[in-house]
């Protein structure tokens, strides 16, 4: 029998703040333990939550981006539950009333593309940070109360590659809204995943189970794929899957049963009484909406239009707006803007994921990106020489002409010093010449060889060929 | 207004074993037993707030009518180290340490 699985997605989003969401303490990744805290923070009573107006900003400009609904009345609740990694015995959420309601995110899945419907977004704070040791446990607060977005998918993914095309897609808005830094390895984004299998033909949805705190798509992706098998497999034996909380273990590529989840839950959600609601003024909203970026899409569609590009180019130079930045500013400069993404998506990609770097992090400039590929184009530069020159442009910055004067690495177009050579090559090789004089092409990139060889690299393999095929006519 | 009747007749009674449960606090059935009693009667004293008619009146998150209290995103410094972990039962690498928590 044909299962359709049904998958919902919570995406924990951490926002691009500098203080927390209801203190002023910083949010700075890496920072000694338990050194970013305050008595808000860190759950002392008589202490009072004052919200984060950037906090709620970018929470409602992601809710633009994806079309949500901004809701005139919002407010915070408490969640209550008692976790070592909650000081206040309670998180402050958004129950009833969260800031965006609705929406959707647009995936491409072979080929087709599809909108995957929201839930709702709405903020609240995160918890501390566990460390576990042989036989307790060790908690670091640094990370509570730092602005958590959650948003919310209807569970109308179905199959684990709709759900990470889904969390890509979702990340290239966050990145180009600029609300999160995406910041996988850091855990910026975190996932629970919701899912359930049902025959085909069958409307009502299967039992879920939910796998908590995935921090990798592909961990998504893996969990899924496992999931669906399982409880397949539990169908098929004429079993029925138990609603229960799972994590993914990662080393043994399976779902497990959380032992934490065994305690009873009773969040006994209400209104949080130390904070006032949220009734955002249109004209914010207004302002907000007016400053929006290009979404990520729409960009895709006019880098190929507009600068001639395939899809695929204009794909990877989107995945991340700098890049896409990067290129446009290069490419107005250009008149072979297919030369510029191809540095872009090579070269330039390799050595920023070799030193681990952002686009911005790199020392070379559109301008000298642009002025690079004329010199290509132009006969200066080889293709080795190129990319040497775009190392050092990469490295240290500065001026593409500059630097192949001073290191002296134009190519030899001059006929006489080359003509010279090719002489020399021909006596010198009779064979490979009485080879091509017989029809034999490839002999002629042998003798080409030659001449470059004899020129140190610096000849022009073009005007080479050119001056070999006049002498072997 | 005995204990009894006070729980009888309001469903919102706290059932004091299941809040100890939820909270993982270990009671005798003494303690259970006391604090079932004294908070049974904070919660008849509590109900007064239904008595008046709030029919007709559109229910409020807040008691204060004021909204949009936000701050800037200005990070300051917290607390010394020192004084955070000097409150801490024991420590380990910086950390509070805790009893094992299951996952
Ligand atoms: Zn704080």
């Amino acid at each position: 029998m044909d299962y359709i699985p049904s998958i919902g997605l919570e995406v924990h989003v951490q926002l691009r703040t500098r203080s927390k969401l209801f203190c002023g303490c910083g949010t700075r990744y890496g920072a000694e333990p338990n050194s970013q805290v305050c008595p808000v923070c860190l759950g002392y009573p008589g202490t009072l939550p004052v919200v984060n107006r950037e906090a709620v900003r970018l929470t409602v400009v992601t809710g633009l981006m994806v079309g949500s609904e901004i809701s005139p009345y919002s407010k915070f609740d408490r969640k209550s539950y008692f976790y070592p990694d909650m000081p206040k015995n309670f998180q402050i959420s958004q129950y009833d009333r969260p800031l965006c309601l609705g929406g959707a995110v647009a995936i491409d899945v072979e080929g087709a593309s599809r909108p995957i419907p929201l839930k709702r977004i709405h903020l609240e704070e995160d918890t501390a940070k566990n460390t576990h040791f042989e036989g307790f446990s060790g908690v670091d607060f640094n990370r509570a109360g730092v602005p958590l977005m959650e948003i919310v998918s209807e569970p109308e993914m179905h199959s684990p590659e709709e759900a990470f095309a889904f969390l890509q897609a979702l990340k290239e808005i966050l990145l180009y809204a600029g609300v999160s830094d995406c910041n996988l390895e850091q855990g910026n984004v975190r996932c629970d995943v919701n899912c359930s299998v049902r025959p085909a033909g069958s409307k009502a949805l299967g039992v879920k189970t939910e796998i908590k705190n995935r921090n990798t798509f592909r961990e998504v992706l893996h969990a899924l794929r496992h999931e669906i098998a399982r409880q397949v497999g539990v169908l098929e034996a004429g079993g029925a899957v138990g609603q229960e909380t799972l994590r993914w273990d990662v080393a043994a590529g399976v779902t497990v049963g959380m032992r934490s989840k065994e305690y009873a839950h009773d969040y006994r959600y209400f209104p949080e009484p130390d904070l006032l609601p949220v009734a955002l003024p249109r004209a914010w909203v207004e302002d907000w909406r007016a400053a929006l970026p290009e979404p990520p899409r729409a960009r895709r569609a006019r880098l190929a239009r507009e600068y001639g590009l395939p899809e695929y180019d204009a794909g990877v130079l989107t995945a991340d707006p700098r890049s896409a930045d990067f290129f446009e500013a290069a490419a107005r400069l250009s008149p072979n803007p297919k030369a510029v993404s191809n540095w872009i998506m090579t070269e330039m990609q390799r050595l920023l994921a070799e030193r681990s770097l952002a686009p911005s992090d790199a020392r070379i400039t559109p301008r000298a990106l642009a002025d690079l590929v004329a010199l290509v184009d132009g006969g200066t530069l080889g293709s080795t020489g190129a990319r040497e020159v775009f190392a050092v442009l990469f490295a240290e910055g500065g001026d593409p002409a500059r630097i192949v004067a001073e290191r002296g690495m134009a190519q030899v177009s001059d006929a006489g010093e080359m003509g010279a050579l090719a002489d020399r090559v021909i006596a010198e090789n009779e064979a490979a010449a009485a080879d091509y004089r017989k029809g034999k092409q490839a002999a002629l990139q042998r003798l080409v060889g030659q001449v470059m060889r004899l020129s140190g690299g610096r000849a022009n393999p073009r005007v080479v060929a050119g001056l070999l095929r006049e002498r072997l006519k | 207004m005995t204990s009894e009747e006070g729980r009888g007749a309001d469903a919102a009674a706290i059932d004091v074993a299941y809040v100890a449960r939820l909270a993982r606090i270990d009671l005798t059935p003494e303690e259970q037993a006391r604090f079932q009693r004294q908070l049974d009667e904070v919660v008849a004293y509590v109900r007064k707030i239904r008595e008046p008619d709030t029919s007709g009146i559109e229910p409020t998150a807040h008691a204060v009518a004021v909204r949009n209290v936000f701050r800037d995103d200005a990070p300051r410094p917290g607390l010394d180290r020192g004084e955070v972990m000097a409150n801490a039962p024991a420590v380990v690498q910086g950390l509070f340490r805790v009893p094992q928590i299951v996952e």
